[in-house]
């Protein structure tokens, strides 16, 4: 059976397959990257980075700390050192800048995981499929918000996978292999970008913290789209793309200003005909006739 | 016709966006009732996985805590784990085992110092006044020291030796004529650390820390001690002392203090060395 038509094909043939690849190249470097700084110290002993995701320390002198939890943290009754509530408001102020949902494709490692699902998916072509709402992540959100307050215990962690791999990787896994294979299995067989584009509160929390980000996706050449879909899909929020590349008659601006795109930047690598680029949020008005007024744009 | 009108403009009618709702609602719900029972069982720590020093009530730790496991990379001596998924240990929490590799109570303490959160409480500044458990000697059968045997190697190797384990000597009934150097715990002044039981020399600790709670009893809250109360306030609180009287024969008294009853004039020879002298005595009139 010879392989189907894939998304980006065409975009290989016309662009070469680097250059098709390019924004996934940077991102899976970035993902390794980051693993590979917090394994040198445990591995090599070479302490650049020292802790997990949750909260690191680099060089004895940048203190990071993940905001969901510290926010969980606080919930349930904990006051942060300075040098922890410092961490947060770091990563609060880059993730608010840069894309809330940047962490999801270029930090956090369970998308290595649902990005494999969803590559067999497409390279099998699996179809099986469970409608789950892409609001549900909200209503998890919530849930784990709402747990520390009631009980004073971080419920969340004691499922999370995204905390659970990285801190495997680095400090030991235990049975965490399982709750990845978990997510990996749903991902493949029961719903499609199930874990990461429906349930993980984490990338609902940075969803909602990017929410005002300045580096956004912009179909910054949306009249030269010919329709072949691939952007769709290799997406894993397909529903962010269409008011921004199908908006030029409803005076939709061409960034993708939804929250839960994720900046990963495929949808840049696979267009044959270069559509979208990396831009700021505020050339949305670029390209719209002077008949749309100012409120219909965001 | 009007409800399908009304799903033409709006996209959903209310009865269905309501459905909708009460639907994601029930299934988190149920998730979440799962997730709240599990994190019940999830929070409970065994009695010998012990927190690093300064750490919260258990409690409070597990609300605290955000497992990043700073303290365990800044601890000098690698002794400090995270919980593993599949532990019977909160999920990426820190704790050590006392009886596999004991805290060795650093000055400066670097996992507190380490902690981006108060889960290690930043205000132990003194490690002497960590309380990461409580040193119990749990089996006096096998503690060799109660067969008569020196052992002392708990004692010796306590880093507040003298303050958190003395010796106390007791009777040999044994042998009848040795002693035995008994190893006992204060808690006001034991941090938990651990050492004793890392160190002892069965081949199961018969010294282990144990939790506070499961280490320490407690007073009723009503209860006073008499001789307390009395030492407190200077005088007898009840009925108030009143000495003693013996009817004693003459030149006889009784001290309390403990060296009983003394006879005035005792050490005087009552006899002269020559006999005849008492046999010519005289008759008491």
């Amino acid at each position: 059976m010879a392989i189907k038509s894939f998304p980006g094909k065409e975009a290989i043939q016309t662009q070469g397959w680097l250059k098709a690849h390019k924004w996934l190249l940077l991102r899976r470097a970035s993902q390794i990257g980051i693993l590979v700084l917090f394994l040198l110290g445990p591995l090599a002993g070479i302490w650049i980075v020292k802790g997990n995701l949750s909260g690191s320390m680099t060089l004895e002198v940048l203190p990071l700390t993940d905001p969901f939890l510290l926010l969980q943290s606080m919930l349930s009754g904990s006051v942060p050192i300075l040098s922890g509530a410092i961490g947060a408001l770091i990563v609060i102020a880059f993730y608010a800048l840069m894309g809330g949902r940047l962490f999801c494709s270029w930090v956090c490692p369970v998308n290595l995981v649902t990005d494999l699902a969803a590559w067999l998916r497409r390279r099998f072509d699996l179809r099986g499929n469970t409608s789950l709402s892409r609001n549900l992540r909200y209503w998890i959100l919530g849930l784990a918000l709402l747990f520390p307050l009631l009980t004073g215990v971080i419920v969340w962690e004691y499922v999370n996978p995204v905390s659970m791999f990285h801190r495997g990787l680095i400090f030991g896994m235990g049975t965490a292999w399982v709750v990845v294979l978990a997510v990996f299995l749903f991902d493949l067989l029961i719903a499609k970008h199930g874990w990461c584009g429906r349930l993980c509160p984490m990338g609902a929390f940075y969803g909602l913290l990017g929410s005002g980000a300045l580096l956004r996706v912009s179909a910054a050449q949306r009249e030269k789209c010919d329709d072949c879909m691939d952007c769709f899909e290799i997406c894993p929020e397909p529903q962010v793309i269409k008011p921004a590349l199908k908006g030029a008659d409803n005076c939709v601006g061409p960034v993708i200003l939804d929250i839960n795109c994720t900046n990963c930047g495929r949808c840049i690598d696979v267009c044959a005909k270069g559509v979208f680029r990396f831009d700021s949020r505020f050339h949305n008005r670029e390209g719209l006739p002077e008949s749309c007024s100012k409120t219909q744009t965001a | 016709m009007t409800d399908l009108a009304a799903t033409k403009k709006k996209g959903v009618t209310r009865r269905r966006f309501m459905g909708d709702v009460l639907k994601t609602a029930a299934g988190v719900g149920l998730f979440g009732l799962g997730l709240g029972l599990y994190s019940n069982r999830a929070s409970s720590l065994p009695a010998h996985f012990i927190r690093p020093p300064g750490a919260l009530p258990e409690d409070a730790f597990n609300g605290a805590c955000i497992r990043c496991g700073l303290c365990v990379r800044d601890c000098p001596f690698d002794m400090l784990y995270l919980g593993e998924v599949g532990q019977s240990v909160p999920t990426g929490t820190p704790y050590f085992i006392a009886r596999e590799k004991a805290c060795e109570m650093c000055e400066d303490i670097p996992c507190v110092a380490a902690c981006p959160t108060n889960a290690l409480d930043h205000n132990l500044k003194d490690i002497n006044e960590a309380r990461m458990g409580l040193a119990v000697l749990v089996d006096q059968e096998t503690c060799i020291a109660f067969q008569g045997l020196r052992c002392e190697v708990c004692y010796q190797i306590c880093p507040i030796k003298d303050e958190a384990i003395t010796l106390e000597r007791q009777h040999n009934e044994r042998s009848g004529k040795h002693a035995l150097f008994i190893p006992v715990v204060h808690s006001e002044a034991c941090t938990g650390c651990g050492k004793c039981e890392e160190a002892c020399i069965l081949e199961e600790a018969a010294i282990r820390v144990l939790p506070q709670r499961l280490a320490k009893g407690e007073l009723g809250k009503h209860y006073r001690l008499g001789w307390k109360q009395k030492e407190r306030a200077g005088r007898s609180l009840v009925t108030p002392d009143i000495e003693h009287q013996y009817n004693l024969p003459q030149g006889m008294r009784y001290e309390h203090g403990g060296e009983g009853l003394i006879q005035d004039g005792a050490g005087e020879i009552p006899f002269s060395d020559n006999p005849l002298d008492t046999l010519n005595r005289e008759a008491p009139r």
